[in-house]
C-alpha cells in the first residue's frame, strides 16, 4: 500500500450541542477516485470543507501526506476546491479566473498563460478565455471551475457536489469526463454527491455516509452487492428488503421458505434482513418458482419493466424484467443464492468486514451480480 | 382592460415625476436665460464661466465634496466591513442610521455647542494642557461635521454589497492560495466597489450643495454652490444666476453618476 494522501483520524466536528460529523475515519490513496455519499445533512460537505481548510476540527488530526495540516490555513494547503456554485469571480475573464492562483504565486507571465491555456484545452473551452463568466452556461461554468482548479497542480482536487446543477444529460456527459480527467491526471478526487448513481459510476471507492458517520466504505459492487445495513442497501439502488431468519451457515429463511444463501458466520435463529436487487429477479412459471407472487402493477422504463408484486405473505417484491408482465397474474419469481445478500442488525462495518474474511476468501465467485 | 389598469398605478408616480422633477428642473433651465431685468439672454452663463469668483468658488465646492466624499470612505468601508463580521450586525447597523432620523439643523446646532469657546471638544483640550481652541467655524470643522453627517448614507450601501457578496468567492480565494489582504484587495474590494460608488452618489452631489453647514460651522469661509444658490435667490434675488449655478450642479451630478456608473464588461461578446 503506498502512503496514503490524505487521513482522517478520528475527526469529530460540533457545533455547540450539535455534533456533525462522529469520529470519522478514512484514508485517501493517491490517485484515486473518492466519492462521499450521503443524504443533504450527512455532513459530507464537512468532511471536504475541513481537508479544504475552511472549517476546523473540533477534535481529531487532518493529516496530508503523513503531516498534521489542522492547523494549516486553507491557502497553504496543497488541495483545490471545486465548489457546489462554482464560485467562479464575476469581475475577471474566464482567463483571469483560470489564473488567478497562479499569479498569486507570482508566477512569470509566459508560464501563466500557457499553463491557463492548457487547462482550458484539457476541459475543452480553450477558446473562452476572453468571455466574461456571465456569457457562460452552467456547463462551462462547471468546466473553468475544474480548470481554475487543476491549474494549480494540486496532489488532491475536492469537488463538492459539482454536476448537481446540471441537467440530467449534461451531467451524465460531464461524469464520464470527470473521470476521464482524474485518470489522465492521476491526482486523487474527492467527490461529494448524494447521487448514488453518479457515485457508483465514476468512484473507485464510496464512503457511505448517515448522520455523521461512515457507515460502509468500498468499491462500487462491493457497496451494491453486499450493503452493510437497511439505509446503505435503501440508499444506493433500488432493492427488495425482506424480514428473515438465519437457518444455518448458508441457509436463511424469508417469504415462508427456506432458501440457499451466500452468507455465513451469522448465528443461528438470529432475525435478520435479506436485500434482493429487483434486476436479479428472474419472472418464471410458478412450477420452477422459489416463490409465487401477484402482479400488481408495472411501469415501462424503456430498457426495462419495472414490475410492483405482493406475495402470499403480503411482502412488496420490485422486479425489472426485460418482458412485460399482466396484472393481477400469478407469477413465479427465481433468483439464485448468490443474489441474496444478507443483513445483520446493527452490524458495524469492521464486525461486517472481519465475518466477511472467515468464508469469502476461498470463493470469489459469488461476487458476480 | 388591463392596460388601463396599468395606466393607473402610473398616476401617482406620473405626478410625482411631472411636478417635482420634470417642472422644477424645466423652470431653472428656463430662469437660467434671463437676467434680473427679465430679457432673454446667456449672459447668465457667460458670466458664470468668465468669473474668476464663480469658477474659484466652483472647483472650491468640488474639493471640498472631494474630500467629505473622500474621508467618508475612509470610514465607512472599514466600518461597514466590520460590522458586517459582527453576530447582531442588523443591530449595530441600525445605531449607525439612527442618527439620520434627527434633522441636520438640530446635529448642526448640537456641534456648535460641542464645539464652541466653552464647548465639551475645548474642555477636553483644556483638560490636557492644549488650551481652548479655535474649533468652530474653521475649514477643518465644516468637514467633520459634514463627514459625520454623510457617513449613514456611505455605510449602508457597502454594507448591502458586502452583505450580497458569496461568501463561496473568499472561500474560492483562500483555496486558490490567496492570504487574507491579497482576497481582500483582489476579490472583496472589486466586488463591492458597486457598494462604494453607490456611496459616492450619494454622498459627492449633496455634499456640492451643503450651505446650512457651511454658514453654521463654517462660518461662512467655505462659500459652495449651494450658498451660492442660497445667496442669489434670498439676498441679491437674481434668480436668474442662481439657476444657472442649479444647472452646473445637474450638470455636475450628471458627470459624477456617469463616472460612478457601471462600466461595460470588459472582455468578448457576450453570448
Amino acid at each position: 500500500m503506498t502512503q496514503p494522501i490524505i487521513t482522517l483520524r478520528n475527526v469529530t466536528k460540533r457545533y455547540g450541542t450539535h455534533t456533525i460529523l462522529k469520529n470519522i475515519n478514512l484514508t485517501l490513496e493517491s490517485g484515486k477516485f473518492y466519492t462521499l455519499l450521503g443524504p443533504s445533512g450527512c455532513g459530507k460537505t464537512t468532511i471536504l470543507r475541513t481537508i479544504a481548510g475552511f472549517t476546523d476540527a473540533t477534535d481529531g488530526d487532518v493529516l496530508f501526506a503523513g503531516d498534521r495540516i489542522n492547523d494549516v490555513p486553507a491557502n497553504k494547503r496543497n488541495v483545490n476546491t471545486v465548489f457546489q456554485d462554482y464560485a467562479l469571480f464575476p469581475h475577471m475573464t474566464v482567463a483571469e479566473n483560470v489564473a488567478f492562483g497562479l499569479t498569486l504565486k507570482k508566477r512569470p507571465k509566459p508560464e501563466i498563460a500557457e499553463r491557463v491555456a492548457q487547462a482550458l484545452k484539457l476541459v475543452q473551452l480553450a477558446d473562452y478565455g476572453d468571455r466574461e463568466i456571465s456569457a457562460l452556461s452552467g456547463g462551462q461554468q462547471q468546466r473553468i471551475a475544474i480548470a481554475r482548479a487543476i491549474v494549480m497542480e494540486p496532489q488532491v482536487l475536492l469537488l463538492d457536489e459539482p454536476l448537481s446543477a446540471l441537467d440530467a444529460k449534461l451531467r451524465r456527459q460531464m461524469q464520464y469526463e470527470l473521470r476521464d480527467l482524474q485518470q489522465r491526471l492521476g491526482i486523487t478526487f474527492l467527490f461529494v454527491t448524494h447521487d448514488q448513481e453518479e457515485a457508483l459510476a465514476m468512484s473507485d471507492e464510496i464512503f457511505v455516509m448517515s448522520q455523521g458517520e461512515v457507515l460502509q466504505s468500498g468499491s462500487p459492487v462491493d457497496i451494491y452487492d453486499e450493503p452493510i445495513n437497511h439505509f446503505v442497501a435503501d440508499f444506493i439502488g433500488e432493492s427488495n428488503i425482506l424480514p428473515g431468519k438465519m437457518i444455518a451457515d448458508f441457509q436463511v429463511a424469508f417469504g415462508g421458505h427456506q432458501f440457499e444463501c451466500a452468507d455465513a458466520g451469522i448465528p443461528v435463529n438470529e432475525a435478520v434482513e435479506i436485500v434482493i436487487r429487483p434486476e436479479d429477479l428472474t419472472l418464471t412459471d410458478p412450477a420452477n418458482a422459489k416463490l409465487t407472487v401477484t402482479i400488481d402493477t408495472q411501469l415501462f422504463r424503456g430498457d426495462y419493466y419495472e414490475i410492483a408484486a405482493t406475495d402470499s405473505l403480503g411482502n412488496d417484491w420490485l422486479i425489472h424484467s426485460v418482458n412485460p408482465a399482466e396484472d393481477g397474474e400469478s407469477v413465479g419469481i427465481t433468483f439464485r443464492p448468490q443474489d441474496l445478500h444478507v443483513m445483520r442488525f446493527g452490524e458495524k462495518e469492521a464486525e461486517f468486514d472481519a465475518r466477511l474474511e472467515t468464508y469469502e476468501t476461498e470463493d470469489e465467485s459469488h461476487d458476480e451480480p | 382592460m388591463t392596460n388601463r389598469k396599468t395606466w393607473l398605478y402610473f398616476i401617482p408616480y406620473g405626478l410625482w415625476l411631472a411636478l417635482f422633477v420634470i417642472a422644477p428642473v424645466g423652470l431653472i433651465i428656463y430662469q437660467s436665460f434671463f437676467d434680473l431685468g427679465h430679457h432673454f439672454t446667456v449672459a447668465n452663463y457667460s458670466t458664470y464661466f468668465q468669473s474668476a469668483t464663480y469658477l474659484k468658488m466652483t472647483l472650491n465646492s468640488v474639493w471640498y465634496a472631494f474630500l467629505i466624499t473622500l474621508f467618508t470612505v475612509l470610514i465607512s468601508y472599514p466600518t461597514a466591513y466590520f460590522l458586517h463580521q459582527l453576530k447582531h450586525r442588523q443591530f449595530w447597523l441600525l445605531l449607525v442610521i439612527l442618527p439620520t432620523w434627527i434633522n441636520i439643523l438640530l446635529k448642526a446646532y448640537a456641534f456648535i455647542g460641542i464645539f464652541s469657546q466653552a464647548g465639551l471638544a475645548n474642555q477636553f483640550l483644556t483638560f490636557i494642557g492644549i488650551g481652548p481652541q479655535q474649533i468652530l467655524f474653521t475649514n477643518a470643522s465644516f468637514i467633520f461635521v459634514a463627514t459625520y453627517i454623510q457617513i449613514p448614507f456611505m455605510i449602508l450601501p457597502i454594507f448591502n454589497a458586502l452583505d450580497d457578496l458569496n461568501p463561496a468567492f473568499i472561500n474560492a480565494s483562500k483555496d486558490l492560495g490567496a492570504s487574507a489582504w491579497q482576497t481582500f484587495h483582489r476579490v472583496i474590494f472589486p466586488l463591492t466597489l458597486p457598494g462604494v460608488k453607490a456611496g459616492v452618489q450619494a454622498v459627492f452631489i449633496p455634499s456640492l450643495s451643503l450651505f446650512m453647514l457651511t454658514r453654521l460651522i463654517g462660518g461662512n469661509k467655505v462659500i459652495t454652490l449651494g450658498t451660492a444658490i442660497e445667496e442669489h435667490f434670498l439676498t441679491t434675488m437674481n434668480w436668474g444666476m442662481g439657476s444657472t449655478i442649479g444647472v452646473v450642479l445637474i450638470v455636475a451630478m450628471i458627470i459624477v453618476m456617469t463616472l460612478t456608473g457601471d462600466q461595460k464588461p470588459k472582455g468578448g461578446t457576450p453570448r
